[in-house]
């Protein structure tokens, strides 16, 4: 701009798009004209997404059956009955016998629910110690106070793993077994105890401490085990990548969950002949009956799932799909007729003008 | 040798007397008790830290100035923070004085200076201040060593006009006592002028001088937002509080049985069981607080302010508000009431200077009983004018013409009389040497020195005469006389010289009768060459007509009313010729009161009144001071925004209805009710309730209202009630004989009405700086009276007519940008902190927090504070030059309508039924806790907590979109980016084992989130579902009950292709964006550079259209 060498006063604020709010600026405008296909073509969207996950979520199948126990329901009671108490109930044993009419196609993977467990409650969740699960020796021999109560033993050692959630770790356990003809004998079903934790907590966020001498054993020297537990962490299983803060079944425990009903993850079945799922036949459920759920009014219950690539059966994310979808139709119909009406209204009060 | 002023503080406590006393005298010892005052050191406490470094830089600026201060009998350097009270101090030409000083001495005989008080008042005309006649002989360094002397004078105060003391200098044995004034302080902050040098002793300094007391002063003003602000701060604090308490209730009625309270899993140490209940329940309850407080938005706070300074800004940079002419651009002094100039619904505007140019020219005037009118430089009598009998209307008409002849005579040299003109002088003689000799006019005939940036400059070049006056009137008479061949040619001690028809008298300058704003006039005492003592007055006619007792009195008055009438500005001149022994007596009086150090200024008023009194008429003059330019267009656009435009000035009743009627404050088709000249209580109240009668009759036109000022104060006094009544019912209120503590006055009146509306005072000169303060939003026009209004104003424009840019434009772009800020705020921590209330529900109330530490702390500092910011800085929802041109969109937004308790409530709503959804959503999404993953694997509660917060991140950040209307690429930027930056920075977050925290919580929940199909299902679902509501909501409103303001965005045409334009912006966009701009260009055809360059003209659609309105519909603003 030629003019402004010369025009120009010493205060002339600068012309640019900035200074003078001229930035070049798209404006849109939320109009009945523009969000109208927009609300059909986010309906029709959502309806087709909508069956898409809600017959995907159809097609899995659950089986479920509630061992907790209570009088009269299963052979399961009897072990309830005597596991009222809080101390570690005496190792007691019961069965679960289902039989499947047909395939239940795999991979199958099998759960244990707990309801009324609150894994959620702020002073369990705190109650551990990730320095001392991820080997660190020093944090072993001495476990955070937020491990308090379970922080150390009665004769003063630390415990390892500290705190609450460790102590509650779930000691049941299952086996599942097949009758293939009626009559014939049981085999065992081989369940697929690896990788059920997150590969990540498995293997980069819980470690054992370096071992003494080739020695698991030795490394956990000095620490006492969580009270409730009846053998102490490195032997927790015969495998030694399975054992030791690095047991699957004890950094599934560690992730605690959301709500006070969740599921854990038990096994997966897929190897021998049941990599296509379970055929039909009997079947029976062998389950060591430790944990006592009871006091607390909670349940237990033991679910066989197959999974597809959305996760477990859940008709909500399909279902709400569907409502969202319809009501964006719907509301679209309705735009539609106030926006013809007021068109109409609208020429008529450009007339009168 | 050694000066020393002693301020015999000990002596003297400086709050329990009313004096101070300084005393000089010659060797003192040097190690005294004399702690240097430290020149200045106003921080002043603000939460304006910029401008306090700003101003505490220009601070240090002055403070390390070096001067020159009279020790040892020598002069030496020193810096100007080491002055104490007392020293001498020498400031040469176009120094700075650096403390106030009572000036000793000058270069010049008589101990007179000039000084420029610009920078403290803004006055630029020069100012003379004489010192006392025994110190104006010591001139030099070595002379005032034998001064010995006594300085009596009030404790500090901040009017920078006022100034009691006295100097008893002890002269050969024998005190002689010296009255000190105004004119003999040289206040701190001015500037010497046209004299070499001078000597002056330092009175005040650092924090105590007038400039710094005047900084003070200013108080906070706080906008109407902030105060709904604080309503909804309150509202949310008892929701948190009562939050709080559901929570801890909840806790113990649950934790009554022990298997919830202390399951075998979960047991509680020692400690914790044996602690008192009642410590446990307040703990809990102050748990609970903690985990709810961020419903609290303490970032709103940090955000508003930095909104208001970054948002400011722009009303300086606004070239609409900057006047080429001045070089003045707008200047914001408090950025906290930007969006109040959004909120304005009476506008209080003083007339003189504001409205008008304030630039002085000669028109007519009467002498003797006989009209004559200045035309191309010389006096034509009048006949018995036809002009007045046709009023109002033929006048204007001939305003324009007159404008035109306004170009002619100032731009006409100074030219010699013709014979006629002298017959003319000769015979009015003593009205023209009235109007010559009657006055404070200074003379410059210095060119080089650079006093020539004053306004007043006359245009007399060929006489090579500058005249310099504080009053414009003062000016444009005394040019006016110099034409016609009277010429002025200056004042030297205490002679005024006049050349008449090229004949030289002098006249030698008795006394000075000063104006004041009471009396309304002044007067000069001066001894004529014949040795006659003569008394010119001069003043506004009510002051000076009821004071004559001889001359053409009747027919001067009706003169005066015709000039008014016209909108000119008058001013009556009379005489009086004393005897000397009444002017002995008057001599001795004056001295007298002018000595006094009490009471002096009632003595002196005293004294002005017996002086001023049986004085003959000469005549009357008239002043023409001329619209400025748009003030018309400016106050309808006002009007039809739904402002009360009430016009308050000095003037006389006629003159301001005639300007009124002229700039449009009134209209013909307006009824007229006046309310003037009443004289008693019952009468006002008679005169107020029938006005009120009629407007109840005749309520179909509009009503226009002129009070004056002592009605005015009849009416406050007893009647506020019904007066506050008619005038609510007046579209135009003008308020004439306005003193300038009335103004103020009834600002307050309207300010605390019931209906407690927002105001703005518009000013330029010092007396109209008690309103400007006293208005919510005070606005300053840097004009011709000097700056002090500016100064304290919280906005300060070059022109009357950026007003409407100022309010419709800028203030309507503030109130809404603020407005959804504070909403987004509130709403944003709602959806924020619901969710953690409501998974309490679920976790036994144990205060699990949903969200991990560092995503709590993060959301309003991180995650979702850029866009609303960038938001509320750049928000136009709707075109700039729309709102100019449609003022009637400036309704949409009164009475803070969009931060009212249901635009609250719905956004507070909105906020609940997100947090519901996220909450809800991902409550039923994890169903019984079944596995969203394909390998079967399980979330835990950080993973449900981060989906919460993924989707309330994205939903706020989108809701924001939503809200936008102006799409630049910051925007783009800022939107998309805090999304951008919530992922990547939670990809980092969760892959890293942090060392220095204790708990790894997060480690890889937000990847294995993001790798689960059914959360990414899920998000777009409760993300969709939310903002539906919001859509489907606005699409109705816009559909079924559009405001006008709506209206009017659909008329701007959008498309495609700006979305484009505003993408080109961003650099990296260019090139990418260039080849589909191009393509589109050639699909559309149409895409044309003009069309990002919006052109608006003046003859734009929109304006035609709304005046139309205006016509038709006269009753709008009332009904609004």
């Amino acid at each position: 701009m030629t003019w402004s060498a010369t025009a120009r006063g010493a205060h002339q604020p600068d012309n640019t798009a900035f200074t003078q709010q001229r930035l070049p600026a798209w404006q849109p405008l939320l109009s009945a004209s523009i969000t109208l296909p927009l609300f059909f073509c986010a309906g029709l969207a959502f309806i087709g997404l909508g069956l898409g996950l809600y017959y995907s979520s159809n097609g899995i199948k659950e089986l479920e059956y509630d061992y907790t126990g209570n009088p009269g329901t299963g052979n399961c009671s009897v072990c309830a009955a005597e596991g009222q108490g809080r101390a570690p109930p005496p190792n007691c044993s019961c069965a679960w016998y289902f039989s499947l009419p047909e395939l239940f196609p795999g991979p199958v993977y099998l759960y244990y629910e707990l309801t009324n467990f609150y894994q959620n409650n702020r002073r369990y969740g705190v109650s551990r110690d990730d320095a001392q699960l991820s080997g660190l020796p020093s944090a072993l021999h001495h476990p955070v106070n937020e491990c308090a109560p379970y922080q150390f033993s009665a004769a003063g050692l630390p415990i390892a793993p500290c705190g609450a959630i460790a102590n509650s770790l779930f000691n049941d356990s299952f086996s599942l077994w097949h009758q293939r003809r009626p009559g014939g004998p049981y085999v065992e079903v081989p369940l697929d105890r690896a990788a059920i934790a997150w590969w990540t907590d498995y293997h980069v966020k819980f470690r054992n401490p370096p071992l003494v001498n080739g020695s698991l054993a030795l490394a956990f020297r000095g620490t006492a085990p969580p009270p409730n537990w009846h053998r102490p962490v490195y032997e927790l299983s015969p495998d030694p990548n399975n054992t030791g803060f690095i047991n699957q079944d004890f950094v599934v425990w560690m992730r605690t969950a959301a709500l006070p009903t969740f599921r854990k993850l038990y096994a997966r079945i897929r190897q021998g002949n049941y990599t296509a799922g379970l055929p039909r036949g009997a079947y029976r459920v062998n389950i060591t009956y430790n944990y006592p759920v009871r006091v607390f009014g909670g349940h237990k219950l033991i679910i066989f799932s197959n999974i597809s690539w959305m996760g477990g059966k859940n008709p909500f994310l399909g279902i709400a799909y569907l409502v969202v979808g319809s009501l964006c139709i719907l509301m679209g119909f309705v735009m539609l007729v106030v926006y013809i009406r007021y068109q109409d209204q609208n020429d008529e009060d450009d007339d009168d003008e | 040798m050694w000066r020393w002023v002693r301020q015999q503080l000990g002596f003297d406590p400086p709050h329990q007397s009313d004096t101070r006393t300084i005393y000089i005298a010659n060797r003192f010892p040097q190690n005294g008790l004399y702690t240097p005052q430290k020149f200045i050191d106003n921080r002043i406490i603000s939460s304006k830290g910029y401008e306090d470094w700003l101003r505490h830089n220009s601070d240090n600026e002055v403070n390390g100035a070096p001067v020159y201060v009279v020790r040892s009998g020598g002069l030496v350097k020193t810096r100007s923070k080491n002055i104490r009270v007392g020293d001498i101090v020498r400031i040469a030409k176009d120094e700075i004085f650096p403390a106030d000083l009572v000036l000793l001495s000058s270069d010049r005989l008589d101990g007179s200076c000039h000084v420029t008080t610009a920078s403290l008042d803004g006055e630029t005309n020069l100012k003379t201040h004489v010192a006392v006649p025994e110190t104006a002989v010591l001139q030099t360094v070595a002379n005032l060593d034998s001064l010995v002397a006594v300085i009596e004078c009030q404790q500090p105060e901040a009017d920078l006009y006022r100034f009691l003391g006295r100097m008893i200098i002890t002269q050969q044995m024998e005190e002689i006592v010296r009255p000190l004034g105004p004119e003999s302080l040289l206040l701190r902050g001015a500037r010497l002028k046209n004299t070499k040098e001078i000597f002056g002793v330092a009175v005040y300094t650092g924090m105590e001088t007038k400039m710094a007391l005047n900084y003070k002063s200013k108080s906070q003003k706080r906008s109407a937002v902030e105060k709904s602000m604080n309503t909804f701060l309150i509202i949310y604090l008892i929701i948190l509080i009562s939050e709080a308490i559901i929570s801890t209730i909840l806790k113990y009625t649950w934790q009554a049985e022990e298997k919830w309270d202390e399951p075998w899993y979960n047991q509680k140490t020692e400690h914790q069981r044996n602690s008192s209940k009642i410590l446990r329940f307040i703990s809990d309850f102050l748990a609970f607080l903690v985990l709810y407080n961020f419903i609290i938005p303490i970032s709103l706070y940090v955000t508003v302010e930095m909104q208001k300074f970054l948002g400011s800004f722009f009303i300086g940079w606004d070239l609409d508000l900057y006047h080429e002419e001045s070089d003045q651009k707008a200047q914001v002094n408090t950025s906290d009431l930007n969006e109040e100039l959004g909120q304005v619904e009476y506008v209080f505007t003083d007339k003189t200077g504001t409205l008008t140019e304030n630039e002085m020219q000669f028109r007519e005037c009467s002498i003797n009983g006989m009209k004559y009118q200045e035309i191309s430089g010389r006096l034509v009598p009048e006949g018995p004018t036809p002009d007045s009998s046709e009023g109002n209307l033929s006048y204007l008409n001939s305003l324009s013409h007159l404008n035109n002849l306004s170009h002619l005579t100032t731009s006409s040299s100074f030219r010699t009389s013709p014979e006629n003109e002298t017959e003319l002088i000769k015979e009015h003689d003593l009205f023209f040497k009235a109007v010559s000799l009657c006055h404070t006019v200074q003379i410059s005939n210095v060119h080089v020195d650079g006093i020539g940036d004053g306004p007043w400059q006359s245009n007399l070049a060929p006489s090579q005469l500058e005249y310099y006056a504080s009053s414009p009137d003062e000016k444009a008479l005394v040019e006016a006389a110099a034409r016609i061949g009277i010429v002025f040619i200056g004042n030297s001690e205490e002679t005024m010289e006049v050349k008449i028809l090229g004949k030289l008298e002098r006249y030698k300058l008795l006394h000075i009768l000063e104006f004041d704003s009471d009396r309304r006039r002044m007067s000069v005492i001066v001894r004529a060459p014949s040795g006659e003592k003569l008394l010119f007055a001069k003043g506004a006619e009510s002051s000076i007509l009821p004071k004559c007792i001889g001359g053409e009195i009747e027919k001067t008055r009706i003169h005066v009313d015709e000039f008014a009438l016209k909108g000119l500005r008058t001013l009556c001149i009379a005489f009086r010729q004393f005897t000397s022994k009444e002017y002995e007596e008057i001599d001795r009086r004056l001295f007298e009161a002018r000595t006094a150090l009490q009471q002096r200024e009632e003595k002196l008023a005293n004294v002005f009144q017996f002086i001023e009194k049986d004085l003959i008429l000469l005549g009357a003059t008239a002043v023409e001071d001329r619209l400025q330019d748009k003030v018309r267009e400016t106050i309808e656009a006002l009007r039809m925004a739904g402002i009360k435009v009430w016009v308050l000035t000095g003037d006389k009743h006629e003159t301001a209805v005639s300007v009124s009627l002229s700039c449009g404050h009134f209209h013909r088709t307006m009824n007229i009710l006046e309310l003037i000249n009443q004289k008693s209580d019952s009468e006002c109240a008679e005169q107020l309730r029938q006005l009120a009668r009629r407007i109840t009759e005749d309520h179909v036109i509009q009503h226009g209202l002129v009070v004056d000022g002592t009605s005015l104060s009849l009416a406050l006094r007893e009647h506020e009630k019904l007066f506050m009544e008619v005038c609510r019912n007046c579209s135009a209120v003008l308020c004439c004989r306005m003193a300038p503590l009335q103004k103020a006055k009834v600002i307050r009146l309207i300010k605390i009405s019931p209906e407690k509306p927002i105001t703005l005072a518009v000013g330029d000169g010092a007396n109209d700086v008690s309103m400007i303060q006293e208005a919510h939003v005070g606005i300053g026009i840097m004009g011709k009276e000097g700056r002090q209004a500016a100064r304290n104003s919280d906005y300060a424009i070059a022109r009357f007519k950026f007003l409407s840019k100022l309010l419709f434009v800028h203030g309507h772009f503030y109130y809404i940008r603020i407005a959804t800020l504070v909403q987004y705020f509130f709403y944003k921590n709602v959806c924020f902190i619901t969710p953690q209330f409501l998974y309490q529900f679920y976790c036994l109330f144990s205060q699990q927090t949903l969200y991990d530490s560092v995503y709590l702390t993060l959301y309003n500092i991180c995650f979702t504070s850029l866009p609303i910011l960038i938001y509320s800085l750049l928000e136009q929802h709707i075109d700039p030059h729309v709102l100019q041109n449609k003022p009637t969109l400036y309704r949409d937004i009164s009475k803070n309508r969009l931060l009212s308790i249901k635009t609250f409530l719905y956004w507070t709503i909105l906020g609940f039924t997100h947090a519901f959804i996220f909450f809800f959503g991902s409550y039923f999404l994890m169903g019984k806790d079944i596995s969203l993953l394909g390998n079967g694997q399980m979330f835990g509660n950080w993973t449900f907590g981060t989906l919460v917060f993924t989707v309330m991140v994205i939903t706020v950040t989108v809701k924001m979109a939503l809200e936008t209307h102006f799409w630049t690429w910051i925007n783009h930027l800022v939107t998309w980016g805090s999304i951008v930056f919530y992922f990547v920075f939670s990809l980092f977050y969760g892959g890293i084992l942090w060392p220095f925290l204790g708990s790894q919580n997060m480690y890889f929940v937000f990847i294995q989130l993001l790798s689960s199909g059914s959360a990414w299902f899920a998000i777009i679902l409760m993300v969709v579902t939310c903002l539906f509501l919001d859509v489907v909501k606005k699409v109705f409103d816009r559909q079924l009950h559009p405001t006008s303001t709506e209206k009017a965005q659909l008329t701007e045409t959008n498309s495609s292709i700006k979305c484009l334009d505003s993408m080109c912006c961003f650099p990296e966009g260019e090139t990418a964006c260039a080849s589909v701009r191009r393509m589109l260009e050639r699909v559309i055809g149409r895409c044309s550079p003009t069309h990002i360059s919006r052109s608006w003209s003046a003859s734009d659609p929109f304006y035609t259209n709304d005046r139309s309105i205006l016509t038709l519909s006269t009753m709008d603003s009332t009904t609004y």
